[in-house]
């Protein structure tokens, strides 16, 4: 074997226990990776990518066990390596980065305690050495008051600076290999490419092998060196980054894609169904919306755009009554709303509809399908026994599933099915407007591209208004007819959305839109370099 | 003020609030007790006139509100009361006041509660911890049999089967734990030796097995992950990532538990012969001595409070959220 070949895994498979027996989910694949090399792993949730970068540390996690396969980690093989051999090198030579940094800090020790400790366990340094090389790793992270920052608790820093620090507090020991498990996938955009740049300098500065695990095709191509794509816990291909990204082979890895294929033309027009007007809301004494105002065309996709704590799930609150506005009105076909749920009339209640993020908790396990959907039909149509029954069938035909899914209960659909049965249960209410809130950030891009199919589909068909919460620029690109754009409460601009897409944006839609990453290798560094710019600026303006 | 300092207080306030409320529980339920002192010592051939003078001289003939106000009253300042006991119309007043029949015993079940809890709560967090770290294993399934088999015997059985296996069969401890002002210390500790075990045996089990539900519970979490992943030894993992995020419900069974050595102990102190505040409470409430009663419901309600409260500042200073505000 040759020298500069640091991990080399052979023939892995690993089986996973569940519905009490074991089951293979990794079936027999290789993996090579040269020292100071990055290799991206990318597929969908299930296709078993974790489980492969754990095993790469001789690691499974509590139902897995690895079955087969030799793991050649420099010289010695962690398939047979004693528990206290893998033990001396996790931390120390291998490193790990979870997904995420609030729940893998432990709540109960300051940061720099936790980022020195492996090291100090192992005994690659004294604890002195250890927290002064831990401040220039805060440093080199571009984490603020890189001196001081590791005195605090996790709950007294940002999900960002805690994603930064867990870098740091893998780069510690200065690890041959550090394994990056979906490492910014909890992160708002514009984090996002901070802490990316930050990794990606680490990794180059120490020349640091690393294997990156994500399922966004366009943050590995910023990451990788070469990317190898995994489905069903097989292999699809490998290929250098340039490679892979402009001319992949399999259509698997094509069909990775497909979201940004979708094209829409924008249309809009002046009939608004619903208006909020200078709406301010506030959780008890904490105000959320600043003086909002939207309007939505009737028929069209209105998108909300922002980040996490932007405000725009509070608009769809305040729209459908569950939290009162403490200012404003919200007019819906031109007359005003009661502001709280409880005044409204069913009418009204049924003329606004929701679907949510997450399918699996908006459901209750124990209504099958045909209780789930039959239910406003009863309730809002007055349907009673086999119309009912006719009505559902006709509802499952439109999100594209058969009458044999009538019975089941959630447990036992896809995650897209149960975001399909959402919408039919949005559906049966026959509403004017179906608020989405982020229906999509929980799907995998394949199963992400039907729901979007279906739900402009539905539009064509039925007519019906949606407002499109999501924080995801590329499903906004798919599909919206208008977007707004909110920030902190604020909505920072309304309008077509080739006229939003297209510059000059306002600064804060400019920021946003430029952290999306690109399918380019280059977009990091240039994005990186043009955000410390900014902020150089912006801090000499101040002084 | 630190917030810390500020939740203490309100909790201290809250458990003053409690023990106000407490305080009428136990006053207004001895009100509903059937019978009275007078009738249960001057018996049923006692004239109407003689009860009548009795009630008097105790008090008993003024309305219920007005003894309660007199009783918190004297409370607040210290005073528990006169026993009602050995003030029989016989003229002469060999009554005791309640502090000095109820002193002796409370230092009697506190010196047992002490030596119990000093046993038995390093030994439940120890074998909890062990248990946690060792899941699964012959340890851990012994520990839980047999833990669970002590808890699910009645306490005075245990007692009996430790004072037939320790001081019948192989006379080791005696089997009488009765002791005087006097007894010197090691005596005492040597007189409570049974006692102790079985309530040991008793409390063990229980903070014991939550210990290890704490821990566990925690096991999962991705910090726990994490610290594998760092290579940290399998202990290390338990005692400085799991354990620090484990006292609040550690703190709480023990609380409660503690709580149980002081007012839930009566059995065993029948069966050894202890003088406890138990036994006490139970004779008083026998004939009727209602200011002995209220001191004991009294004192067993502060314990409460006293113990919960500082399971409450456990659970909030071991969190660092409280404990280092943003």
């Amino acid at each position: 074997m040759s020298d500069d070949i640091l991990l080399h895994m052979k023939n892995i498979v690993i089986d996973g226990f569940s519905d009490e027996s074991w089951h293979e989910i990794i079936k027999g694949v290789d993996l090579t990776l040269k020292r100071g090399e990055v290799l991206g792993l990318i597929g969908e949730s299930g296709a078993g990518k974790s489980t492969l970068g754990l095993a790469a540390m001789g690691y499974g996690r509590p139902g897995i066990r690895l079955t087969a396969g030799e793991i050649w980690f420099d010289g010695q093989d962690l398939m047979t390596a004693s528990e206290a051999d893998k033990q001396s090198l996790r931390g120390a030579r291998i490193a790990y980065v979870a997904q995420s940094a609030a729940a893998a800090f432990n709540p109960a020790h300051r940061l720099i305690d936790q980022t020195i400790e492996a090291t100090l366990s192992h005994g690659v340094k004294t604890s002195a050495e250890a927290a002064e090389d831990a401040k220039s790793l805060y440093a080199a992270m571009d984490l603020p008051d890189p001196e001081n920052i590791g005195f605090r608790y996790p709950h007294q820093v940002s999900g960002g600076q805690l994603q930064r620090a867990m870098t740091a507090m893998a780069m510690s020991a200065r690890p041959d290999l550090i394994i990056f498990d979906e490492p910014t996938t909890a992160l708002d955009v514009t984090t996002q490419v901070n802490v990316l740049a930050a990794m990606r300098e680490a990794v180059d500065r120490f020349n640091t092998a690393a294997i990156y695990i994500t399922h966004d095709l366009a943050v590995v191509a910023q990451m990788a060196d070469r990317i190898k794509v995994l489905r069903y816990g097989e292999e699809v291909e490998e290929a250098e980054t340039q490679e892979m990204l402009s001319n992949p082979k399999h259509p698997y890895t094509k069909s990775l894609w497909a979201v940004r294929s979708i094209e829409k033309p924008a249309e809009t027009s002046d009939d608004y169904v619903l208006e909020i007007k200078n709406v301010t809301a506030a959780y008890g004494s904490v105000p959320v919306l600043h003086d909002v105002s939207i309007a939505v065309p009737r028929g069209k996709t209105l998108a909300v755009v922002g980040e996490s704590g932007s405000g725009k799930s509070t608009t769809a609150r305040v729209i459908t009554g569950l939290l009162p506005p403490t200012e404003g009105d919200v007019l819906f076909n031109g007359a005003p709303l009661p502001a709280a749920l409880k005044g409204r009339s069913k009418d009204q209640l049924q003329r606004i509809q929701m679907i949510y993020q997450m399918a699996d908790t908006a459901m209750n396990p124990r209504h099958t399908v045909r209780e789930t959907i039959g239910r406003p039909v009863e309730f809002y149509l007055g349907l009673r026994g086999s119309a009912v029954d006719q009505r559902v069938s006709e509802l499952l035909a439109m999100i594209e599933l058969d009458d044999s899914f009538l019975d089941r209960l959630p447990g036992e659909l896809s995650g897209g099915q149960k975001q399909r049965v959402c919408i039919a249960r949005a559906l049966a209410a026959e509403p004017e407007v179906i608020i989405c809130d982020e229906v999509t950030s929980a799907l995998d891009q394949v199963v992400q591209e039907g729901i979007l199919k279906l739900l402009m589909k539905l539009q064509r068909d039925l007519g019906v208004t949606y407002i499109f919460i999501t924080h995801d620029i590329a499903t906004v690109q798919a599909i919206s007819d208008e977007i707004v754009v909110m920030w902190m409460g604020k909505v920072v601009e309304q309008g077509i959305k080739d006229e939003i897409m297209q510059p000059p944006y306002p600064e804060y839609t400019e920021l946003l839109l430029s952290s999306v990453p690109t399918m380019d290798p280059g977009w990091l560094k240039g994005a990186a370099a043009a955000r410390k710019a900014m902020s150089i600026a912006e801090e000499t303006g101040k002084a | 003020m630190h917030p810390i300092l500020t939740t203490v207080l309100q909790r201290l306030a809250l458990g003053l609030l409690t023990l106000f409320f407490v305080s009428v529980i136990i006053f207004s339920s001895i009100e509903f007790l059937p019978g009275d002192f007078t009738q249960a010592v001057l018996g049923q051939t006692a004239t109407e006139e003689t009860v009548a003078a009795f009630r008097r001289e105790l008090g008993l003939d003024q309305p219920a509100i007005v003894r309660y106000f007199d009783w918190i009253g004297a409370l607040a300042q210290g005073d528990l009361g006169t026993s009602f006991s050995g003030r029989a119309s016989s003229g002469v007043d060999r009554s005791r006041p309640v502090v000095d029949l109820v002193g002796p015993r409370l230092e009697n079940t506190l010196f047992l509660a002490s030596m119990t809890a000093i046993v038995a709560v390093p030994l439940a967090l120890t074998l909890g911890i062990l248990a946690a770290l060792y899941r699964g294993s012959i340890f851990d399934r012994m520990v839980n049999a047999v833990t669970l088999t002590t808890i699910a015997m009645p306490e005075f059985l245990v007692a009996y089967i430790l004072i037939l296996l320790l001081a019948s069969l192989n006379p080791i401890f005696p089997s009488l734990a009765n002791i005087t002002e006097d007894t010197p210390f090691w005596e005492r500790v040597y007189r409570c030796a049974l006692p102790s075990m079985t309530l040991t045996l008793v409390i063990v089990a229980h903070m014991m097995r939550m210990t290890r539900a704490a821990i566990i519970n925690l096991l999962a979490s991705p910090y726990i992950e994490m610290a594998r992943l760092k290579g940290l030894s399998p202990r290390k993992v338990i005692l400085t990532h799991a354990l620090p995020n484990a006292w609040a419900p550690i703190a709480n069974v023990v609380a409660f538990n503690l709580a149980y050595l002081v007012v839930g102990v009566v059995v065993v102190e029948v069966v050894f012969v202890y003088p406890g505040v138990g036994q006490l409470m139970v004779d008083a409430v026998t004939t009727r001595d209602i200011p002995v009663v209220q001191a004991c419901a009294l004192i067993f309600a502060g314990t409460y409070i006293v113990l919960n409260l500082i399971a409450d500042i456990i659970s909030i200073v071991t969190n660092p959220r409280l404990l280092h505000p943003r």
